[in-house]
């Protein structure tokens, strides 16, 4: 595919760059939680993904950053199989869910995707009541068995998502007239309340406001906690906020990854620090 | 003929004065068209219409009612002997005249003495008459355009804003066009409602719409049986209604789910062979529909009723198999599955429409919370798509209800108030079929009750329309 890749970078009018080392593995505290080796990614002939290898750890926060087209959101969709939904897409190389091929043929997508939530950028709740939105996870997977167990799953969701305070008074009101960062935060909700173990998080904040994007970003750190997450971002101020671990990616290569701090004040590729100091993206 | 020619002259005219008001736009800017407010070609085409259109108009005015005009004043100062005649035979005296006067065809009446004078007379009346109005217009046309002509092409110059007013023209155009649909549709709810209420001055509405024999009869003598006729609808209401429901029992749960494998679980490359094919159902004129109905499926399910009421018959059924082996071919079940299937790809393209309008950020939702394709849309994509569905669904029955032509070829003509769907029924389309088929006269209330019949069915899907249009309107409303 050497053409086709000449092809994309000359598209994006960059700087051709010369290959780089692809694994850079960091140092994580915990143990891997998802592990990417040689991931490519085809959307019908054109290529979006080139050999992409990251390692994400567990219970820490991982940014990807890098400018639109590059494949970030590619690459989230391909963590819990998404990019199965979207015709003509195929993805390639391996990804290790806990050591577990999540590509293998045992592995059934939907239960894949109970274990790896999802947050996206357009928040998306269900034309349902608010209650009915946090409870639609469990009552598909049949996680609880009694009425009060459901509501106690909703509240701990709710109270996880930060959520709890401002609509414990109207659970049953629909929960398309929120607004829009506490419907963000709804859709986390609902997101955790399937107590997955995994958090994708694909640019959730680019459609609120300052405000409702702190609250969202208090939100990550409380999670981080207990979930792995992984975020997607378009802000390198939010990426440096929220993240333990950030990838810089450019047109499909993974270009650097390593821990936020140091990937922020001293990267170790130019093209890395091109991009944080705002040359180009 | 002089209409014609008057038309051809009237565009030469115009195209005439097109070329001369642009010759002369041009010549204004000293060549430098850039220095005009606008092109040549608007100061041609608005001194062109203006030499053209109010001529034109009166051209077509006189051919339209120049006949009427000349049949009145034909009429002024009638001679005595005209005036002994009744209504009807001065209508005929007048005709004749006139056709005379034309070299046609007279009625066969004789006329002799003062009334042969008189014809004589109006027949050399008329034909002056015809010829006055006729030049008379000519030369008003004429005058109408140099008129139109000496009036624009004047004004033709550097500042002046020959754009705008060609603009005017053509709005003034579309609004002509969009009042005339507007009228027309005034005008027949209104004859409507006018040979309606005729009809309730004879039929009292109640007993229309709630009596329940219909026989709409009208003896032409006073010793015929039913000399008043029953005009009482239910039993139409009734049959209409049961068709109805059982092409909605056909139509909907097919054309929705059919809606639904489209959008959500078909490739794109089954969406682009399968769509087509729904749509060329669509396609099918009714009255196809109708022998379809008549000579296909109606046949096919009197054997099978009677079949099965062959094997029924002596056994412990004994009543009801005798029943279904006098099934007959035309019966509600037939006319009703025939229109659902009609109806299938109304509704599928509609629903399709509607579930396609569910954005897909919804889906993406679901399908990340680990749940399936048909989890997703059970429980997501359809109840956001509900309102629409039920407005598609009513849109449907809408059309149901007013559906004539295969009902007419299958549904039977019998009033019977009944929902066995293996009776004949007849429906309210098909009476008025019937009411007004054939020579009627325009008085009795058999022919009027047509009106009525008609009137309570424009009500009703009128109502059906709107209550569907405002759900589709408010669904929009949420997802824009």
């Amino acid at each position: 595919m050497p053409s086709q890749r000449d092809d994309v970078a000359a598209h994006a009018e960059a700087p051709v760059h010369i290959a780089v080392d692809r694994v850079h593995a960091a140092a994580p505290v915990g143990g891997i939680k998802i592990r990417a080796r040689d991931v490519n990614v085809f959307y019908g002939e054109k290529q979006a993904l080139f050999d992409v290898g990251l390692d994400v750890p567990e219970r820490a926060v991982t940014a990807l950053i890098g400018p639109s087209g590059c494949g970030k959101s590619t690459f989230l969709r391909s963590i819990n199989r998404m990019n199965d939904t979207i015709p003509g897409c195929k993805v390639k190389g391996r990804i290790e869910l806990d050591g577990e091929d999540i590509n293998d043929r045992s592995i059934d997508p939907v239960v894949l995707r109970a274990r790896v939530g999802m947050v996206f950028q357009k928040p998306n709740p269900f034309p349902k009541t608010i209650f009915e939105n946090v409870a639609y996870g469990a009552r598909i997977h049949g996680l609880t068995t009694s009425k009060s167990e459901l509501e106690a799953l909703v509240e701990t969701s709710l109270k996880k998502a930060g959520l709890w305070g401002e609509v414990a008074d109207r659970l049953h009101q629909p929960g398309t007239g929120l607004s829009g960062g506490q419907q963000q935060r709804l859709v986390i909700a609902r997101a955790v309340a399937i107590r997955p173990q995994v958090l994708l998080m694909d640019e959730p904040c680019s459609a609120l406001d300052p405000i409702s994007t702190l609250k969202v970003e208090e939100l990550i750190n409380e999670l981080k906690k207990e979930f792995t997450i992984v975020i997607v971002t378009h802000n390198m101020q939010q990426a440096a906020r929220v993240s333990d671990y950030t990838a810089f990616m450019y047109v499909g290569d993974l270009i650097e990854f390593g821990n936020t701090d140091k990937l922020f004040t001293k990267p170790s590729m130019k093209q890395t620090e091109d991009y944080i100091t705002g040359k180009y993206g | 003929m002089l209409t014609w020619l008057a038309l051809a002259a009237l565009t030469l005219f115009s195209i005439a004065a097109y070329m001369a008001a642009r010759r002369r736009a041009v010549a204004t800017a000293g060549g430098k068209t850039a220095g005009l407010h606008s092109l040549p070609g608007y100061h041609g085409a608005y001194a062109a219409l203006w030499a053209g259109v109010p001529a034109a108009l009166l051209v077509l005015m006189i051919a339209m009612f120049g006949g009427r005009l000349e049949a009145g004043l034909l009429r002024l100062d009638a001679p005595t002997a005209v005036q002994t005649l009744t209504a009807p035979q001065q209508d005929v005296f007048y005709d004749d005249a006139r056709a005379l006067a034309r070299g046609g065809q007279p009625s066969e009446t004789s006329y002799v003495g003062t009334l042969r004078t008189a014809l004589d007379a109006k027949v050399a009346r008329s034909s002056q008459l015809q010829r006055m109005i006729d030049y008379g217009a000519l030369s008003l046309a004429v005058v109408l355009a140099l008129a139109g002509f000496a009036l624009a092409y004047p004004r033709i110059g550097v500042q002046f804003r020959a754009r705008n007013r060609v603009e005017g023209w053509i709005a003034a155009l579309f609004v002509i066009c969009s009042v005339t649909a507007v009228l027309t549709t005034v005008g027949i709810v209104a004859s409507l409602v006018w040979e309606s209420w005729r009809f309730f001055q004879a039929v009292p509405p109640l007993q229309f719409l709630f009596g329940t024999e219909w026989d709409p009869q009208i003896a032409m003598r006073t010793d015929q049986y039913a000399t008043s006729g029953a005009f009482g609808a239910v039993p139409l209401f009734v049959g209409t209604f049961l068709i109805m429901i059982i092409a909605m029992a056909v139509a909907a749960p097919i054309g929705l789910f059919s809606a639904i494998y489209l959008s959500e679980y078909a490739s794109p490359w089954t969406r682009s062979v399968v769509k087509p094919m729904l749509e060329i159902l669509a396609g099918v004129p009714t009255v196809v529909y109708g022998f379809f109905a008549a000579l296909t499926v109606g046949p096919l399910f009197r054997g099978f009723f009677n079949w099965i009421g062959g094997m029924l018959v002596g056994g412990p059924m004994d009543g009801f198999g005798l029943y279904l082996m006098q099934v007959q071919n035309q019966m509600a079940l037939v006319a009703g599955a025939v229109m659902g299937i009609m109806l299938i790809p109304f509704v599928s393209s509609l629903s399709d429409d509607i579930i396609n309008a569910v954005p897909q950020s919804l889906r993406d939702g679901s399908l990340a919370m680990g749940a399936t394709r048909s989890e997703t849309v059970k429980k997501v994509v359809l109840p956001a798509a509900l309102p629409g569905i039920m407005a598609a669904l009513l849109l449907a029955i809408s059309r149901a209800v007013g559906e004539t032509m295969i009902v007419t070829m299958a549904a039977g003509l019998q009033a019977k108030t009944t929902l066995n769907p293996l009776d004949t029924v007849t429906t309210v389309t098909v009476q008025i079929v019937t009411l007004l088929t054939g020579d009627q006269e325009f008085d009795s209330p058999k022919t009027l009750a047509a009106f009525g019949l008609g009137l309570t069915l424009f009500v009703v899907t009128l109502m059906l329309n709107i209550v569907a249009l405002r759900i589709v309107q408010k669904y929009r409303e949420q997802y824009d």
